[in-house]
């Protein structure tokens, strides 16, 4: 009695498993599988990429690759692979969260320094965008305090973009005249007292601002900008370049442990040496990043304005560590200044 | 007479009323999801369904309700049964646990599984040594979709259970049926129709589960996306009408879960 259960539930699940299995079996023995784990920002540029690294493999090595990808805000990125999600490559948004994950001994040390430009193939900066006609009037950092101005930007303790973003308000603040510590830590609270809410990643503060219509300027990468610019048409945005920038260096890194223990060294390490190389960066340029190449660069035209830009290993910040230590950890400058409701 | 008429007016209103907040709350929403997909025609929808990550992600879906609803099926029956038919210390706990699911937010029902499972959980190097994933593959999907769909089947089998009694169960063993024929020839027939409606129930939230699978997921496209997953990368991405359409196929598929309950349960009240 009991084996009747047996056949029916089979019958039931058989066809729904079958397809599944398919692909499974599908797979060519002459194949290999790679994982990029990488932030919010980068899908368009990454998918275009692993196309063209995909047909480059091919050809290089007789490989059939599937390059797959993850995105999500950096620091929870950086998590996931801390918590086993099994990245070949990651390609995150500040050096920091890659710091995180070479602490628990997946990444080797020393691993800014195995590829060339502090490991970021590409740069980015923070620029704002605001309303068609720009009705608020928002021309730099200070008008961002204004009454009646909302701002968005993602929650700087599981966003990257968020932290270069609030950097970048610091060190605007500090440059000011009179300007000290004291007083760059009021113009973030009184920054923060104008931000209706804190999404988690770059993407879903893209979102607050383009598709529901929250605030009068979102605080965003360049690329992310852009790629907003050209979604929704000149006509209803325009990107506002503040006097002072951060030169943010979204880095890329080779998950050791991963790649030894799934055997995938050789074309990882191909991956990430390819981002150098000229019709990549030209990729870049088209995705809104800046490129380190020269040339690459120079033919983006006036895509991308010369502003000026301090970097993470300014004075003020001291680097990575310290600037997160500081500002970002449990108790740090972050937590004192924004009180959620005020 | 007069009052007669004025109940009858009432009743009206307030079925009209009843079918207007259907309407508007269930209706509406559902219209507006199959509106955004067909917003450039349906050409474009059907492309979008056809995309391999797209179809990756039906595909895990499916499988993933495949596993978790059996499952789920036997042990809400054996949590039932043990419940209604048995008294013993610890059962208010065993209630309790069931329930507990239901209590708990999703995002938690995810995230413990990767404090057991995960790299830097319990037994995370133990799983590591052997090259076996759970979370961010198949079986954390699995298993945090077993956890959040647990409570469905057992919730809607143990009032009835409880309301009809083990008289018949009794009277079948006084005549002398063994434990497996008491079960299918006698409680089984009692309690089909509401187990069918948990199963089914079970099966729609194991389809359209959200935030738990979405901690233990990683995301991977193409890989261990589920639909309601990839419906939120496809928006993110600014591809509207892939996410509706993705979204539409995912109603459907809920509401042909919920038309095979009517028709069964209209053949099993003839019957």
């Amino acid at each position: 009695m009991p084996r009747l259960l047996v056949p029916r539930r089979s019958v039931l699940t058989a066809p729904l498993a079958l397809p599944f299995l398919g692909t499974a079996a599908g797979a060519q023995p002459r194949s290999v599988q790679l994982l990029n784990v990488s932030y919010d920002p980068t899908r368009e540029f990454y998918r275009d990429f692993n196309a063209a690294f995909t047909t480059r493999w091919k050809e290089r090595s007789g490989e059939t690759l599937r390059a797959n990808v993850s995105h999500g805000g950096s620091g929870r990125q950086a998590r996931s692979v801390i918590d086993g999600l099994p990245a070949d490559v990651v390609t995150l948004a500040l050096a920091y969260d890659i710091d995180a994950i070479a602490e628990r001994g997946l990444i080797a040390p020393d691993w800014q320094s195995r590829l060339p430009a502090n490991s970021a193939p590409y740069t980015s900066t923070i620029v704002f965008l605001v309303r068609k006609g720009n009705p608020k009037n928002i021309r730099d950092w200070g008008d961002l305090i204004r009454p009646g101005v909302g701002v968005i930007t993602p929650n700087p303790k599981t966003s990257g973009g968020a932290r270069w973003n609030y950097l970048a308000g610091w060190a605007w603040a500090l440059r000011q005249p009179g300007g000290d510590e004291k007083a760059a830590e009021a113009f973030l609270m009184a920054l923060f007292r104008n931000v209706p809410v804190l999404d988690t990643g770059a993407r879903g503060s893209t979102t607050s601002f383009v598709q529901r219509g929250q605030g009068d300027v979102l605080l965003a990468w360049e690329n992310e900008a852009h790629l907003a610019f050209a979604e929704f048409g000149a006509g209803q945005f325009d990107i506002v370049y503040p006097s002072l920038s951060i030169l943010a260096e979204p880095p890329v890194a080779l998950v050791d442990r991963n790649v030894d223990r799934r055997g995938t060294r050789a074309v990882a390490e191909a991956y990430l040496r390819a981002l150098y190389e000229p019709d990549a960066q030209a990729l870049a340029a088209r995705h809104f990043y800046r490129p380190r190449d020269a040339a690459a660069l120079a033919a983006a035209g006036s895509r991308f304005p010369a502003l000026e830009m301090v970097t993470i290993d300014d004075a003020a910040f001291g680097g990575w560590k310290q600037a997160q230590a500081r500002h970002f950890d449990d108790g740090g400058v972050f937590d004192r200044l924004y009180q959620p409701g005020r | 007479m007069h009052g007669g008429r004025s109940s009858l007016a009432g009743t009206l209103l307030l079925r009209g009323l009843a079918v207007l907040v259907l309407v508007l709350f269930l209706g509406l929403p559902l219209l507006a999801v199959l509106a955004e997909a067909l917003r450039r025609g349906a050409g474009p929808a059907l492309a979008a369904l056809a995309d391999p990550d797209a179809l990756a992600s039906i595909r895990l879906t499916l499988l993933v309700a495949a596993i978790t609803v059996p499952v789920n099926t036997v042990g809400g029956l054996a949590a039932a049964w043990c419940i209604t038919r048995f008294r013993f210390p610890g059962r208010a706990l065993l209630l309790a646990l069931i329930e507990l699911p239901f209590s708990v937010s999703p995002v938690i029902s995810g995230l413990v599984w990767v404090l057991l499972f995960g790299s830097a959980g319990w037994f995370g190097p133990w799983l590591e040594e052997r090259g076996l994933q759970i979370v961010f593959a198949l079986p954390g999907l699995v298993l945090a979709t077993l956890f959040v769909t647990f409570p469905f089947v057992a919730r809607t089998l143990i009032p009835l259970m409880q309301e009809q009694g083990a008289t018949a169960e009794e009277a079948a063993a006084t005549l002398g049926a063994s434990g497996w024929q008491s079960f299918f020839r006698v409680t089984l027939p009692q309690i089909r129709w509401a187990l069918l409606s948990g199963v089914l129930l079970c099966n729609a939230r194991a389809m359209g589960e959200f935030g738990a699978v979405s901690v233990v997921s990683g995301h991977i496209r193409g890989e261990t996306n589920t639909m309601p997953l990839h419906i939120e990368i496809l928006y993110n991405e600014y591809q509207f009408v892939g996410a509706f359409a993705v979204a539409a196929l995912l109603a459907l598929l809920a509401l042909v879960t919920l038309a095979a309950k009517m028709v069964l349960e209209r053949r099993g009240g003839g019957a």
